[in-house]
């Protein structure tokens, strides 16, 4: 650990520190006219300066390995410095878990960095199973403060399947939609969990009782669009069976009939349709509820009918839903119910 | 901040210079050249002159899974499609792994398994165009989660329930711009005969002045000919659509890719725009706009990143509703004063489209 920076004593700068006497140090070659010109400290200058030369004689010392933690600390996002790092870690063969505790250090000042998560994943690897708590724990911590950090997001995914840990995982995700039934990285990380975790049997083996999660949290907040995510998935690839489930119409009628915010439901009323769903005459007195009489849409067929009423309720998207309008199945058209039945695809 | 991303800073600056007509002088050009030679140092630690790509990728692809994402993917297959060296063998895997990469949202994640994000939606599109494998991806659903993105503060979100904000208008915008011209894929994968409806013109009032075809008439010869140009030029892909989009891609890998992007630009535009374009361009000049820059949302600084970017955005919002690259938009497609149009960008690229069309032609002449 660098003993001045953690304590805020003035830094001695290297070309006054003896066990560096010996190097002469680098300077960058920006060319006689540099773009983009980088007001750097002469502290920054002088440590990059520094490691150019040790970086250029490929010395994998642990003088080396500590001006790496210096540069780090005044720039985590040189790509550089991470490498020559990780080879003189490897070449000084030391205790990876002092490691783990510096990059903690270093996310807490810049955890939207690329570099410092893939050097957390490379230690990590490194060390096994020994480190797989620490490292949920520590992607839990950064989700007290950033519940969809997208890199801790990607590293907790990547400790599940490289170093196990899926135990408590869906539990997990239960809290963090508990705490924000919005939060949508907490419903990919339910969708990841239950379509790879080894000890919940798959998607087959969980869609029933997921469908009815997702449609206890539609029925709580119908303008939440993550659980209607959340249900298409569960049918992803198998449309069909998405419209033979009776509880996905179902709650599409219940939001349309208490006549909440419906632009979720009639989209999903449309996928259901389009994939050979038969409409009860509920579902038809809802959906032509949903807009005052006035708006003659009764020559149209019932999917055709639904993509202009969105258009009336969803102006944002009014593009969008006359294309839908435009690609509804030809075997929609025929607005004879018998010709409706031929869809067995 | 920008200490290792100087590069980029260039890329920023000078794009968003482009973008609204003007060029450097000879002096600053020759010093950006100058500069981005010396960032070719492997010291620099931007690796990479055009001899030195495959290794990139190959070596990207040795590593363990966690070295490569879709931004990578895409970096590598759009450098190389510029420079007219992409070869199958830099294209094995791309495919695979972009695909694994669509999520039960619909959007494109970076990694198998993380949350539909618009920049890796840009990425892995853009790139499956490139490669010839975007009729893998399930469009429809990907064309329903981008359109959902766009919120009632008239800009894009990079993901469901998150804030707005100006850089998405090209990430998001853009993935909308190359919807357009898949058009035909976009109909095989629904089941749809190629051949417009004649009925589109239903709730077209709108649209129809000025021509005395109807909308669904001039499109419908725009799906006609992007159909042959298709045909020509990517009859592999053709046919692995034909085996099934979900299945497991058997094709050999395609070939004459090189020309794919100059095919995608140069074929006609076949669906309007399935996003909010004015809505966009309102978010854009009355929120996104800090005096002479560009920024995520008010409240937030201007920088070079959300400049170029918002930039690049509008300048895709004002031609979505061209027909083909080379004609100049309506004065009605435009917010403002007609003065307000930027040039054009290829879509997959995000170059102005005059630069990339000599860039084109150099490196296909070497």
């Amino acid at each position: 650990m660098n003993q001045d920076l953690r304590e805020g004593r003035a830094r001695i700068p290297l070309s006054e520190r003896p066990e560096w006497a010996d190097v002469r140090p680098v300077p960058q070659d920006d060319g006689p006219n540099p773009l983009v010109p980088i007001a750097y400290t002469d502290e920054f200058r002088e440590t990059m300066d520094y490691f150019r030369a040790v970086y250029l004689a490929n010395e994998r010392s642990p003088r080396a390995l500590h001006l790496t933690k210096e540069a780090i600390f005044l720039n985590s996002g040189n790509y550089t410095v991470w490498q020559f790092r990780r080879l003189v870690l490897e070449a000084l063969k030391v205790d990876l878990h002092e490691e783990l505790e510096f990059l903690e250090k270093i996310t807490r000042d810049n955890s939207k960095n690329y570099q410092i998560w893939h050097h957390r994943r490379w230690v990590a690897e490194k060390l096994g199973t020994d480190v797989t708590s620490n490292e949920l724990e520590f992607t839990k911590e950064i989700f007290l403060e950033d519940a969809k950090h997208y890199h801790a997001w990607s590293h907790r995914q990547w400790v599940l399947q490289a170093l196990g840990g899926w135990e408590d995982e869906l539990a997990y995700c239960d809290e963090l939609l508990e705490d924000d039934i919005f939060n949508n990285s907490a419903w990919n990380q339910r969708y990841f969990v239950v379509t790879r975790s080894p000890h919940l049997g798959g998607l087959e083996a969980m869609r029933d009782s997921e469908v009815a999660y997702a449609i206890k949290a539609i029925l709580a907040k119908p303008e939440n669009e993550s659980p209607w995510r959340y249900l298409r998935g569960l049918y992803r690839n198998n449309l069909n069976s998405l419209a033979e489930d009776p509880r996905v119409a179902s709650v599409c009628l219940d939001v349309l009939m208490n006549k909440r915010d419906c632009i979720h439901a009639l989209n999903m009323v449309l996928d259901l349709l389009c994939h050979c769903y038969q409409p009860s005459n509920e579902m038809k007195n809802a959906i032509d509820a949903v807009v005052t009489p006035e708006s003659n849409l009764s020559d149209l067929n019932l999917a055709a009918r639904v993509c202009s009423i969105l258009q009336l309720v969803d102006p944002m998207r009014a593009n969008y839903w006359e294309w839908r309008k435009s690609t509804i199945p030809v075997h929609l058209e025929d607005i004879d119910p018998g010709m409706e039945k031929q869809c067995v695809v | 901040m920008y200490m290792h991303s100087r590069p980029w800073l260039c890329y920023w600056i000078i794009h968003s210079i482009a973008l609204l007509g003007d060029c450097l002088d000879d002096k600053l050009e020759n010093d950006v050249v100058d500069f981005l030679e010396r960032c070719q140092d492997p010291n620099g630690g931007y690796g990479g002159g055009p001899g030195q790509l495959p290794s990139l990728i190959i070596s990207f692809r040795m590593h363990d899974g966690g070295e490569i994402d879709v931004r990578a993917c895409y970096t590598a297959i759009s450098v190389a499609s510029a420079l007219n060296i992409l070869d199958d063998r830099l294209i094995q895997n791309v495919g695979d792994y972009i695909l694994s990469c669509q999520t039960h949202e619909g959007g494109i994640s970076g990694e198998p398994g993380t949350e539909a994000h618009g920049g890796y939606t840009f990425c892995g599109l853009a790139a499956m165009v490139l490669i010839n494998e975007v009729n893998r991806l399930d469009l429809p659903g990907l064309v329903n989660w981008v359109v959902f993105r766009q919120g009632v503060e008239c800009g894009f979100q990079g993901r469901t329930n998150k804030l707005v904000d100006g850089c998405y208008s090209f990430w998001q915008g853009g993935v909308a711009a190359i919807i357009q011209r898949l058009h035909l894929i976009v109909n095989e994968q629904l089941g749809l005969p190629n051949a417009f409806k004649d009925d589109l013109s239903i709730d077209c009032e709108h649209d129809s002045t000025n021509s005395d075809l109807s909308e669904g008439e001039r499109y419908s010869e725009a799906t006609t000919s992007f159909k042959n140009d298709t045909c020509e030029n990517s009859q592999e892909g053709e046919q692995g659509f034909e085996d099934g989009s979900s299945g497991k891609y058997n094709a050999s890998p395609p070939t004459g890719v090189n020309n794919t992007g100059y095919n995608f630009i140069k074929g006609p535009v076949g669906m309007r725009p399935l996003f909010n374009s004015m809505a966009l361009q309102q978010y854009i000049l009355l929120c996104s706009q800090e005096q002479a820059g560009f920024r995520d949302k008010p409240g937030k600084r201007r920088d070079h990143y959300h400049t170029c970017y918002v930039l690049s955005g509008l300048s895709i919002c004002q031609y979505s509703g061209v027909k083909d690259a080379d004609s100049p938009p309506l004065p009605r497609d435009i917010l403002g004063p007609y003065s307000n149009l930027l040039e054009p960008v290829h879509p997959l690229y995000n170059i102005i489209l005059d630069r990339y069309y000599e860039a084109h032609e150099f490196f296909a002449r070497s």
